[in-house]
C-alpha cells in the first residue's frame, strides 16, 4: 500500500504568491480508495491538483506533500510524474504530429533505466490489451495527441494513458466536463475498470452525476480553498439534494456567530 | 580514375610539395565523442594550400589530369567568382566573414575509388561507422558512394544497377569516362555566373556524384552518398549532376555531417538535375553541418515534359546556411516540389527556401517549409515563385511554418511571388507558432523530462514531412532533432 499525504497545504498562483487559493488542505490518499472531491467553481480544486503535479503557474506557499512519507515538492513535475502522480487533465494539451501510441511509448521510455530500451513488441501488445479492455478502437493512437479531438474523446485519451502508465494516485480534474452522458459513462467505466488496491484515485468533480458511476470511498467537500466537509457517498447525495448554498451557510454561521 | 603519374605530381609539388603539407590540426581526435564531433589525422598526397589563385585551379586541374575545356571552364569561372560582389545587398553581412585566403580548395589522399568494402582503408571505414553508415544497408542500397575529403574513397554500383545501364560514379570518374554525357549538360542548368558561390563550385570542385538512368529505366532502390568535410579550413566544392532519361526514376539521397573544428569552415556544393520527358528525380538530402561551417550551395532542376523534380531537403547545424532548391519547369505539365526542414540553434542562420520558376503551360509547383529557431537561432524562409504572363494554367502552393522554441528566437520570411496573368491558381499559407508551456507540461506530467517534452514537440512538428523521408533518415533526422534539443531548456 501506498499513500499520498497532503499536508496543511497552502497554494497560490505563482504570479500573486500573496493571495492563498488553497488555504491549508489536509487529505490523505491511501492506494485501493477513491476519493471524491466536491465543491463549487472557483474554490480550488483544480489548483490542489494542478499543483500536486506541480503546474509552473502554481507555487505551493505552505506545507507538503509526501508519497510514503517523502516529500516531493522539490521534484520537477515529471520526476513526480514517475513517482506515480498521474493529472487527468480538465483541458488536455493538443501535441500537433505526435501520435497517442509514440507519445505513449515516449512516456515508458522515459520511466526506463538510462541504456535500456523499450520493448516494441511487449508495449504494443500492453496497448492493445488496454485498448480492448477499454473499448477503444485501435485507430485511435494513431492519431495526434488531442489534436481536434471532441471533448470525450480527450478524455478517453486520458483514461488510455492512465491505463497504460499505471500510476500509484490518479488526480482526475473535472474528468467530467463537457461530457454527455455516453462520454461519461465510458470515463466510469476507465476508472472502474482501473481501481484496486494498487490505485489511489482523487476524483474532483463539481458534479454528483459522476458520482452515480464511480462510487467513491470518500467524500470531501472542498470551499474557498479547504476542506469543510468530509464523509462517505452519502454525503454527496446530501450535497446534490442541498446544492452547494447548504454548504456556504451552515459554514457561514460559525463566522457570524 | 589514377593517380597523377610522377611528373604531374613533381608539377604540382613546385607549388607545393607534398612532404611539406602542414599536418592537420585535429582538435577532435579520436572516436569516443558524440557523431559528428570527430575527425582523423589523415595525411594528404594532395593538397592545393591555402588561398585562391589561377595556380589553384591549375593544381587541381593537373591532379585530375583534365582536358583542356573543362581547365578553361576553372579558370573562367574563378574570374567571375572574383569579379561578383558578395551577395550582402540582400543576403547577411556574415558572408563577409569568409576569409577565401585561408581556405584550401584541394585535398585529396589520391587513392582509387574503391569496388568493395575490403578495399576500404580502416581508418576511412571508422569514419563511415561512427558516421552511421551501417554495413547491412548496404544490401538494400543500390550503390554507396562516399566522399572522403575530396575523392571518392568508396564506390560501389551493384550490379542490379549497372545492369540497368545506369551510370553511377564521381563527377571526376564521370568527366573522364563520360564526357559526351557530362559536358552536354554541365553547368547548363546552373550557369557559371548563376551566383558568386556556384562561380567558385565552378573553378574548384571536386567529388560529387554523377547519375545517368537510360530511358524507361526505373531505378527502384535509392542511390546514396555520405559526404563529410575532414580538414580544417577545408572548402568541400563537390559537384553533382543528375541526368535521367525520358521515362525514368531515381531517387538520390545525401547525408552530412562534419567535425567540429574552430575556425570557419566553407562548404558550396552545386547540384544539377536533369529530368527528360515524363522523367521522375527525388533528391533527398540530411545535413548536420558543425556549427562554424558555411553552407552554401546552389540546387537546381531542370523538368521536361510531364517530369517531376522532388527535393527533400533538411538542415541542420551550420553556422550560416544558404539554400535554395530550384526548379525550372520547361516542359508541360512539369512538376516541381520542395520540402524543406531548417533547424536553427543558437548562433546558427538557416536561410532556406525554393524557387520555383515555371516555363511552360499546366505545370504545378509546390513548397513545404518548415523551420524551427532554437535559443538564439535565426531561421528565414525565402522564396521565388516566378509565373510568366504569356503561360495559363500554372499552379502553386507555398506553405511555411515556423516553430519559435524560445523567447530569443527568430524567424523571417520572404516570399516572393510573382504571378502575371489570369489563368493561374496560387495559394500561400504561413504560420509562426511556439512551443506552449501547457503542451511541455502535459508531456513532463507525462513522465518525459522538459527536454525529452520539448524534442517530442519539434518532432511532431515536422513529423508530417519527415514521413516523406525513408525510413533511415527519418530515425536519423530524429536523433538530429533530440541532440539538438539538448541544452535549449532550462
Amino acid at each position: 500500500m501506498n499513500t499520498l499525504e497532503i499536508r496543511d497545504l497552502t497554494v497560490a498562483l505563482t504570479a500573486t504568491p500573496d493571495q492563498p487559493i488553497v488555504k491549508g488542505l489536509s487529505l490523505t490518499i491511501k492506494t485501493g480508495e477513491v476519493h471524491a472531491i466536491m465543491g463549487p467553481n472557483g474554490t480550488g480544486k483544480s489548483t490542489l491538483s494542478k499543483a500536486i503535479a506541480g503546474h509552473p503557474a502554481y507555487t505551493i506557499t505552505g506545507g507538503d506533500v509526501l508519497i510514503d512519507g517523502a516529500s516531493i515538492l522539490e521534484m520537477e513535475p515529471d520526476e513526480r510524474a514517475r513517482a506515480g502522480i498521474f493529472l487527468a487533465f480538465q483541458y488536455p494539451a493538443e501535441i500537433p504530429g505526435v501520435t497517442i501510441a509514440n507519445f505513449l511509448r515516449a512516456a515508458e521510455q522515459a520511466r526506463m533505466a538510462e541504456g535500456e530500451n523499450i520493448d516494441a513488441p511487449a508495449f504494443y501488445k500492453k496497448l492493445y490489451a488496454k485498448m480492448d479492455a477499454l473499448k477503444i478502437d485501435r485507430k485511435f493512437t494513431s492519431r495526434a495527441v488531442n489534436d481536434g479531438f471532441s471533448g470525450g474523446e480527450k478524455k478517453r485519451c486520458e483514461i488510455l494513458q492512465l491505463a497504460m502508465l499505471e500510476p500509484r494516485f490518479a488526480l482526475m480534474d473535472e474528468t467530467d466536463s463537457g461530457l454527455d452522458i455516453d462520454a461519461l459513462k465510458i470515463v466510469a467505466e476507465g476508472v472502474n475498470d482501473l481501481r484496486g488496491d494498487k490505485l489511489g484515485v482523487m476524483l474532483i468533480t463539481h458534479y454528483q452525476r459522476l458520482l452515480d458511476y464511480i462510487v467513491p470511498d470518500f467524500v470531501h467537500v472542498m470551499y474557498d480553498g479547504r476542506i469543510v466537509k468530509s464523509g462517505d457517498k452519502g454525503l454527496a447525495l446530501e450535497l446534490e439534494a442541498k446544492g452547494y448554498d447548504w454548504v456556504k451557510n451552515e459554514l457561514a454561521t460559525p463566522v457570524t456567530a | 580514375m589514377k593517380p597523377p603519374t610522377d611528373l604531374e605530381a613533381a608539377a604540382a609539388a613546385v607549388l607545393r610539395p607534398v612532404e611539406d603539407a602542414p599536418s592537420v590540426e585535429n582538435p577532435a581526435e579520436g572516436i569516443d565523442q558524440s557523431a559528428g564531433d570527430f575527425s582523423y589525422n589523415v595525411k594528404y598526397d594532395y593538397d592545393a594550400g591555402a588561398g585562391l589563385t589561377e595556380n589553384t585551379v591549375r593544381y587541381i586541374s593537373d591532379v585530375k589530369k583534365e582536358d583542356d575545356w573543362i581547365r578553361e571552364f576553372r579558370l573562367k569561372a574563378l574570374k567571375v567568382f572574383q569579379d561578383k560582389p558578395m551577395p550582402t545587398h540582400w543576403a547577411t553581412s556574415d558572408l563577409n566573414n569568409i576569409d577565401f585566403d585561408k581556405i584550401r580548395y584541394y585535398l585529396a589522399s589520391g587513392q582509387k575509388p574503391k569496388r568493395t568494402w575490403d578495399e576500404v582503408p580502416d581508418d576511412i571505414k571508422k569514419t563511415f561507422e561512427r558516421l552511421g553508415i551501417p554495413e547491412q544497408e548496404r544490401k538494400f542500397l543500390a550503390g554507396v558512394e562516399a566522399q572522403f575529403d575530396s575523392e571518392a574513397a568508396y564506390s560501389n554500383v551493384k550490379e542490379i544497377v549497372a545492369k540497368q545501364g545506369v551510370i553511377f560514379m564521381g563527377s571526376t570518374e564521370a568527366l573522364r569516362e563520360h564526357p559526351e554525357i557530362f559536358r552536354k549538360w554541365f553547368g547548363k542548368v546552373i550557369p557559371t555566373s548563376d551566383n558568386k558561390f556556384a562561380a567558385l563550385n565552378s573553378a574548384v570542385f571536386s567529388g560529387g556524384s554523377f547519375i545517368y538512368v537510360p530511358p524507361g529505366v526505373k531505378v527502384d532502390m535509392p542511390l546514396q552518398a555520405y559526404f563529410r568535410i575532414n580538414a580544417e579550413n577545408f572548402g568541400q566544392f563537390e559537384r553533382t549532376l543528375i541526368i535521367v532519361d525520358e521515362g525514368a526514376e531515381v531517387t538520390y539521397m545525401e547525408g552530412c555531417t562534419a567535425p567540429k573544428f574552430s575556425t570557419a569552415t566553407l562548404h558550396s556544393a552545386v547540384v544539377e538535375l536533369v529530368a527528360m520527358k515524363n522523367a521522375k528525380i527525388q533528391y533527398i538530402t540530411v545535413q548536420n553541418w558543425a556549427a562554424n561551417v558555411y553552407n552554401l550551395v546552389t540546387k537546381r532542376g531542370l523538368a521536361h515534359e510531364g517530369a517531376e523534380i522532388k527535393w527533400i531537403d533538411c538542415n541542420i547545424g551550420s553556422r550560416l546556411t544558404m539554400k535554395y532548391p530550384g526548379v525550372i519547369l520547361k516542359g508541360e505539365g512539369a512538376r516541381g516540389e520542395v520540402v524543406s526542414i531548417a533547424l536553427a540553434n543558437d548562433g546558427q542562420h538557416q536561410d532556406t527556401g525554393a524557387k520555383m520558376i515555371h516555363a511552360a503551360d499546366n505545370t504545378t509547383s509546390t513548397i513545404v517549409a518548415k523551420s524551427i529557431s532554437v535559443g538564439q537561432g535565426r531561421s528565414t524562409y525565402r522564396g521565388v515563385v516566378h509565373i510568366p504572363k504569356h503561360l495559363k494554367g500554372c499552379k502553386n502552393n507555398t506553405e511555411c511554418d515556423a516553430l519559435l522554441i524560445n523567447s530569443n528566437s527568430r524567424t523571417d520570411t520572404y516570399p516572393a511571388i510573382t504571378v502575371r496573368g489570369d489563368d493561374h491558381a496560387v495559394q500561400h499559407e504561413a504560420s509562426v507558432s511556439k512551443v506552449s508551456e501547457e503542451m511541455i507540461f502535459y508531456m513532463q506530467q507525462r513522465g518525459l523530462t522538459e527536454a525529452q517534452a520539448m524534442s517530442l514537440a519539434v518532432n511532431g512538428f515536422v513529423n508530417d514531412l519527415v514521413r516523406q523521408f525513408p525510413m533511415e533518415y527519418s530515425v536519423e533526422l530524429k536523433r538530429l532533432i533530440d541532440l539538438e534539443m539538448e541544452g535549449s531548456v532550462g
